[in-house]
């Protein structure tokens, strides 16, 4: 049985939209977390659909760690451009340059924890009062546990704890002046759910994300891409090959794959076929086995 | 491809977290990295065995102490459906998050430890599966590999679980009884020799072929206004639209519909969704409607269909309500109730009663405390446009929000 027949479930769709509405009926200033991931991608679209033929209420915000993929980049500012969104841009470097977060060092040197610092800026320079991010509960497990409408302090701390209860599809977004709400509307969806919608919804991707051929370095039994960011050593000789990517990170912490695959259907074979899971690709996520929920503990999305 | 709710509940070590483990194990949904993590933290733990519970106890105040606090979602596909699966906490203190988990689910999975038969978790949690009406109730008799596989000794629990269905919700209704063992994985994904007496389908199986039959869908129709579509573009500059989730029923172009509470009537014109015309619309559809005439509506009002049964204008609501705030709640107290996408101000005028729901015995109290469940009145500021619960599940629930801590304290059924 071919698995590509397998179907994007559409109340899943159904539930993200209603999400989305909540978010912009409840709050002053919400904005969209952009990373030019496939994640991000498919809030753009959900976004699209709750509003229209309105335009999407929203602002894009990217917290740009300045060591992403050019391709990503240049998709990013496509996309915007194309749908005619407001994209608001803020850069790790400025918050390394002010003194508020230090450059990690080593050969595992990544900007990705740095990003809270920039993104816990932007939040209250920009007053923002709801945050929607397009991480999904089947990435992790301390995601697994956080709740559609995550309340936040004004440190942008999670209490995993202290969590309200959310019950039916009732959201609360009821909060004090300086907290704010992170908003996952696509909690519910896997890694699969994402790429057969984008693959039914027709979506345009960044090419990283389909195999070509591209510069790498073998590290701890994954492929590196290498970059002038990535900290290597003199046993660590680059070489050509055909790759792409399953998760859309910084260049300092995102492993590839190497595949021949090319359109959305092997992609979908692929990871139905994968040992691996997506976030086994993450270095970030590898550090400990609490990563994720002491980086929400600090205000990461 | 369709997407079935389940939430699983029991008491402390009768397996659920196993369950789970084997269910995603056996249909490959643990990747190699994965098992790898759980094999290391399991040794780390100085443990001689491969503990699935650290597939799902995903914090670190779980871990470090061996037990569910909050609510995990964990999910599997087969090719016929995708699942969720709430996994809940067992213990006592913690009955708020299990109420969270189980509010969405078509089915209720309970656990019972086949050497202890029912024990006090047992009624808790088939008390909470009555209350929110869950659809369907399997009730897994587990570790039947720690009694032998005994034929007697399941039917015996069985027996004792049906003492408590007369008089419940699920009096009269089917409930599904299957022995398994998690940790071998009998009678889980496939049917095994050892539990070859039970002539049933596996846990899965099962769960592949059940109909969750939208009943809300035949429920008389409601629209609640989430927000309204108001572009003002060149392309669409008289376009007023009505964005919102059908709650329940159906609606078709050309319906006359009467927005609540202003009793403001029109006909449909459209229901659209991104562009697409669409004839009809169902209950769980995030859909735009717009109408012929020029009625005044917003956020909150709720659209339901002329000719069919209308919600009571409730000043006064009565409910049962499960609390859920460390603070108690007492009368006189005023919270806001927020039903669907209104927030009206309410206040509690009684506490009629608090239920022991190990025993179903209700008795008088002044005051009701933490994960509590008893029934109370409200007198709202003004009227709320709800169904009971009872009636039309999904115009009758509602939420108590506290206004100074702005915290969710309670989850209310109307009766």
């Amino acid at each position: 049985m071919s698995s590509i027949q397998w179907q994007f479930p559409r109340a899943l769709e159904d539930e993200a939209i209603y999400i989305l509405r909540e978010t912009a009926a409840q709050f002053e200033r919400p904005a969209i977390l952009f990373s030019g991931g496939k994640d991000s991608i498919t809030l753009v679209r959900l976004a699209q659909k709750a509003f229209y033929p309105g335009k999407i209420p929203f602002p894009l915000l990217h917290v740009d760690t300045g060591h992403n993929f050019p391709e990503t980049i240049q998709f990013r500012d496509w996309l915007v451009e194309s749908l005619g969104l407001e994209l608001i841009v803020r850069n790790v470097q400025d918050s390394i340059d002010q003194g508020k977060a230090k450059e990690e060092t080593g050969k595992y040197a990544s900007r990705n924890a740095l990003q809270t610092v920039t993104l816990l800026d932007a939040i209250e320079e920009l007053k923002f009062d709801a945050c929607i991010g397009g991480a999904r509960r089947d990435e992790e497990k301390a995601r697994a546990k956080e709740r559609i409408f995550s309340v936040r302090d004004e440190f942008g701390q999670w209490n995993a704890k202290m969590q309200r209860p959310e019950l039916f599809d009732m959201l609360n977004g009821k909060i004090n002046i300086g907290e704010n709400v992170r908003v996952f509307p696509i909690s519910n969806w896997t890694e699969l759910d994402v790429w057969n919608y984008i693959r039914e919804e027709g979506l345009q991707i960044p090419s990283i994300y389909f195999s070509h051929e591209r510069e790498i370095i073998e590290r701890d039994g994954m492929y590196w891409p290498f970059s002038p960011y990535l900290n290597t050593t003199e046993e660590e000789v680059p070489f050509r090959s055909k790759v792409r990517f399953r998760t859309v990170g910084d260049m300092t912490c995102t492993a590839a794959v190497l595949s021949e695959a090319d359109k959305l259907e092997d992609i979908i074979e692929e990871i139905l076929a994968a040992k691996i899971s997506e976030r086994g690709a993450r270095i970030d996520d590898k550090r400990s086995e609490a990563a994720m929920e002491k980086r929400k503990q600090a205000g990461y999305f | 491809m369709d997407v079935l709710r389940i939430t699983t509940s029991g008491s402390v070590d009768d397996g659920k977290s196993t369950l789970i483990g084997r269910l995603l194990y056996d249909t490959k949904s643990i990747t190699q990295d994965k098992m790898e993590a759980l094999q290391a933290a399991s040794k780390r733990k100085g443990l001689d065995f491969t503990d699935l519970s650290l597939l799902t106890d995903g914090l670190i105040a779980e871990r470090e102490q061996g037990i569910t606090i909050d609510v995990a979602h964990i999910y599997f596909s087969t090719p016929n459906r995708k699942y969720i699966i709430a996994d809940t906490p067992g213990h006592f203190e913690y009955t708020r998050n299990m109420v969270t988990g189980a509010s969405t689910a078509q089915v209720s999975l309970i656990l019972i430890d086949a050497r202890k038969g029912i024990v006090e978790q047992t009624y808790r949690h088939f008390f909470i599966a009555c209350m929110l009406r869950i659809p369907h109730l399997v009730v897994c008799i587990n570790k039947m590999d720690l009694v032998e596989y005994d034929e007697a000794r399941y039917n015996q629990i069985v027996e004792d679980f049906q003492q408590l269905l007369p008089g419940s919700f699920y009096d009269g209704t089917e409930v599904k009884f299957i022995p398994i063992s998690s940790l071998y994985g009998e009678n889980v994904v496939a049917a095994t020799e050892k539990i070859g007496w039970y002539k049933g389908l596996p846990l899965l199986e099962f769960l592949e072929q059940i109909q969750f039959d939208r009943n809300d869908r035949n429920h008389p129709a409601r629209f609640p206004i989430q927000y309204v579509i108001r572009p003002k573009t060149e392309q669409f500059h008289d376009f007023r639209g009505f964005a919102g989730k059908i709650a329940s029923g159906s609606f078709a172009v050309g319906d006359t519909i009467v927005s609540l509470p202003n009793e403001q009537k029109s006909k449909i014109k459209s229901i659209e969704k991104f562009g697409e015309q669409l004839p009809q619309a169902h209950a769980g559809e995030s859909v735009v409607i717009t109408l012929e005439d020029e009625i005044d509506i917003s956020r909150g009002n709720l659209l339901v269909k002329e000719g069919q049964a209308r919600p009571e204008g409730f000043r006064e609501v009565k409910a049962q309500i499960c609390w859920m705030d460390q603070q108690k709640l007492t009368t006189g107290k005023t919270y806001l109730l927020q039903h669907g996408p209104t927030r009206i101000k309410s206040k509690v005028q009684q506490i009629s009663s608090v239920t022991e729901v190990t025993t179903n015995r209700t008795e008088e109290k002044s005051e009701m405390g933490l994960n509590d469940i008893g029934r109370i009145v409200l007198k709202t500021a003004q009227p709320v446009f709800a169904d009971t619960y009872q009636s039309n599940p999904a115009n009758g629930t509602f939420i108590l929000v506290d206004e100074f801590s702005n915290a969710t304290v309670a989850v209310g059924f109307v009766e």
